[in-house]
């Protein structure tokens, strides 16, 4: 009888004591530290090139802030469904964002992302090249500041071109292309799987006839017009229905992402392939650890995009990143200071070397250390000069799944019909008369 | 020991109980006031299941009401200035997509229809063969059965995306002496082989849990009424059709009812193996693109009641017409 009432008593000394000590731990959780102020940087994954900086530019804050990442999904549009949804919520612990151009506007236009300010514009946009500054842009104003900018290069094979007889210093179309591939039975590197590559693909064959899938990127949903439908947008779907029923791609083009595109072009049957740089450390990796053969890395050579038009430049896909800071960031000013640091020439040179994303920076090409290791970079640096954001609009995500819809699988586009039948279908998502 | 006099007393004190009983439910009946006996009981009862039914309340009912009322705005998460009330416009421009919102209907229904009707078989194939295992092997075989449901839906969805994949997936090597496979053969990039794919990773997947609820159910097939089927010369076919399966129908109604709730809302392999190409858009997968994907909360949240109420229907059309009893051989039946 004693011991059981000695029981509960005991238990509630032990649930006091418990209670108290998990209140300690709590409070002592919430309460301010003594550190300095924590800036969260959410950032796209890569191979750890931004968790290194953030460590650099918490050291030379000597004690201002410190820096610590958080990792967003592997895809852009996973990236901006997640970024999204906690800008919507006032989520305050947005301080820095790493984010893809073609999804700033959408969340620009709500006021979702803090104003860059004047000095910090100035200063971050001294030498940004021209088609890196227009992705970080929405409504006539810097919304976001450049970081790294990325853009795609023809690839190709030494011993095809020489055997095709192709000057590759001069431009070469997509028409050249597609001929040697035809008449040497070989493979062509393009993403044909029903993702973001798609509308990069589309896009850039659009800009480089001096047109752009919309003619009024700035007009609410209901007003935007679609350029698809026309002569330009015939020309466009031609290249890519070409390649698509004439097989060029191989059998898995349905599935063909960036990646697949280059380990289609190191195989036997490679030949042309456009992709992003990162093609270029991988290819030397796997050389390296004997997955390809070693003299492969000697018979890639690079240009310019290939033209639609012989006598028209062309204009590449422009990707990359920008940081933003969120509008309901409690440490706004501190975020811009450390976006500074981090944008610095010297650190995207670094962050070229080390994780292979290009330099928004014109000054950042200027290091020799990059020769050694991207000997294209030149080449890089014309071809984001010359490069076209994809459609700049709060509704992006529409129209790039409509024209990903639309244009997959690529056996299936007619030059006459899919671009009418876009344009009609955009145009009727967009006000909301059918689902996409 | 229980002496006599003992045993009268008990009798005597429980039939005055059960008097005492029905008097009181009379007088419930007659709107009067209930016994402290009773009233305790149900504070007992609300006791124990209220922090439940309060909980089930606040997460299942809550979002399906407020699902149920952004339905009827259009709102968009991103301009979130922009919202305005468009009572049932959202249903309208659903109910006449008939290229997005009918084909991913016809999708959904098509993978219910013949993975629910494929498991079943399977699944009473594998019961049959659990139930009459040797004892011996018996644990082993059904652990090995129910291996491919233990398995997480999105890893197993990997797992038969990248073995049918062309560029690193076995099957085409394996099976090229198939007529129509070879190694150019994408099985994602029609509609045909991709929801062939899609399907029977979900056949796979959950023919195991038919196979349990089916097992449960010829476990209470009485042995008498086999063995005297078979004492009156009765076929194996006779066995089956006219005992084992007549006996079965609630275990087999139960067993379809939750496999279809389940096979309707289908994401998880659509997703990872196409996610929508080809045409193998299902209804769960348009709801997560245009809430998630899109932003349009208000759009997405109407093809999520639509989905709702396509589930309700199923369990309407089991319990009202094929008479599924989910409280078969409970109390929930009075104890009959």
């Amino acid at each position: 009888m004693g011991e059981s009432q000695g029981s509960p008593r005991r238990g509630r000394t032990v649930r006091a004591a418990g209670t108290a000590l998990a209140a300690a731990i709590l409070l002592s959780g919430c309460s301010d530290s003594e550190g300095p102020p924590v800036l969260t940087w959410y950032i796209n994954p890569d191979d750890g090139g931004q968790a290194a900086l953030a460590q650099l530019c918490t050291e030379e804050s000597e004690g201002a802030y410190s820096i610590q990442t958080s990792l967003l999904p592997a895809d852009a549009p996973s990236q901006r469904e997640q970024l999204a949804r906690r800008l919507a919520a006032n989520d305050a612990s947005l301080d820095i964002m790493s984010l893809d151009p073609p999804f700033i506007p959408e969340l620009a236009e709500p006021g979702f992302l803090a104003p860059v300010p004047d000095e910090v514009a100035e200063r971050t946009t001294e030498d940004t090249l021209e088609g890196a500054l227009a992705g970080a842009m929405w409504n006539d104003e810097l919304v976001t500041v450049p970081f790294w900018a990325n853009t795609q290069l023809l690839w190709y094979r030494e011993s095809v071109v020489e055997e095709a007889g192709l000057d590759m210093d001069e431009p070469i179309t997509w028409e050249q292309v597609i001929d040697t591939a035809l008449e040497q039975e070989k493979l062509l590197g393009v993403q044909g799987i029903r993702a973001e590559s798609m509308t990069v693909w589309l896009n850039a064959l659009v800009e480089s006839q001096d047109e752009s899938i919309l003619a009024n990127p700035e007009a609410p949903a209901a007003e935007l017009q679609t350029n698809l439908d026309s002569e330009v947008g015939s020309r466009a779907a031609e290249v890519i229905s070409m390649i698509g029923s004439e097989g060029l791609a191989g059998p898995g083009v349905a599935s063909m992402d960036e990646n697949q595109s280059m380990l289609l072009f190191q195989g036997d049957e490679g030949s042309f392939m456009v992709n992003w740089p990162f093609v270029w450390a991988a290819t030397n990796a796997s050389a390296e650890e004997g997955v390809v053969d070693a003299g492969l890395v000697d018979d890639i050579g690079w240009a310019q995009y290939p033209r639609v038009d012989a006598d028209t430049a062309s204009a590449p896909p422009l990707g990359g990143i920008n940081l933003g800071v969120g509008a309901d960031s409690e440490n706004q000013e501190l975020a811009f200071e450390a976006i500074e640091c981090i944008v610095a020439p010297e650190n995207q040179t670094e962050y070229f070397i080390t994780n292979g994303n290009p330099p928004s920076s014109e000054a950042a090409y200027d290091d020799p250390a990059l020769e050694d290791d991207y000997p294209m970079a030149d080449a890089i640096r014309e071809a984001l000069d010359n490069a076209a954001p994809r459609p700049q609009t709060p509704f992006y995500n529409e129209i790039s799944t409509a024209i990903q819809q639309e244009f997959t699988p690529i056996s299936g586009v007619s030059a006459e019909q899919t671009p009418t039948q876009t344009d009609a279908f955009i145009v009727e998502v967009l006000r909301g008369e059918r689902l996409l | 020991m229980t002496t006599a006099p003992e045993t009268s007393r008990r009798q005597k004190r429980e039939a005055a109980e059960a008097s005492n009983n029905k008097s009181s439910a009379r007088r419930n009946g007659n709107g009067t006031k209930r016994t402290n006996r009773a009233k305790s009981e149900a504070r007992l009862g609300w006791l124990i299941a209220g922090p439940a039914f309060f909980i089930m309340l606040a997460v299942t009912a809550y979002p399906i009401a407020q699902a149920i009322y952004d339905s009827l705005f259009s709102f968009r998460l991103t301009s979130p200035d922009d919202r305005s009330f468009v009572f049932l416009q959202n249903y309208m421009t659903i109910l006449s997509d008939t290229e997005v919102f009918w084909s991913a209907l016809g999708v959904t229904v098509l993978v219910t229809v013949v993975t629910v009707a494929v498991e079943l078989v399977l699944g009473f194939g594998l019961a049959l063969v659990m139930h009459k295992a040797l004892l011996r092997i018996r644990g082993a075989l059904r652990t090995a059965i129910l291996v491919p449901y233990g398995i997480i839906t999105v890893v197993s969805a990997f797992a038969w995306y990248y073995m049918f994949d062309i560029n690193s997936g076995f099957v085409n090597n394996w099976f090229g002496w198939v007529p129509g496979i070879d190694s150019d053969l994408d099985w994602f990039a029609n509609f045909g082989t991709a929801i062939t794919v899609i399907m029977a990773s979900e056949i796979w997947k959950t023919t195991p849990f038919i196979a349990l609820l089916l097992l449960a159910g010829l476990a209470q097939v009485p042995d008498e009424l086999v063995e005297a089927a078979k004492v009156d010369g009765a076929s194996w076919r006779q066995q089956m059709t006219r005992v084992i399966l007549p006996n079965m129908k609630a275990a087999i109604m139960v067993a379809v009812l939750f496999r279809a709730l389940d096979a309707f809302r289908i994401f998880d392999n659509v997703f990872i193996m196409t996610n929508g190409a080809a045409g193998t858009e299902v209804l769960s997968l348009l709801a997560y693109r245009t809430s998630i994907g899109r932003l349009e909360i208000g759009l997405g949240s109407a093809v999520s009641v639509i989905l709702f109420i396509c589930v309700l229907l199923i369990c309407l059309i089991a319990i009202k017409f094929f008479k599924v009893d989910l409280a078969s051989g409970t109390d929930a039946k009075g104890g009959k």
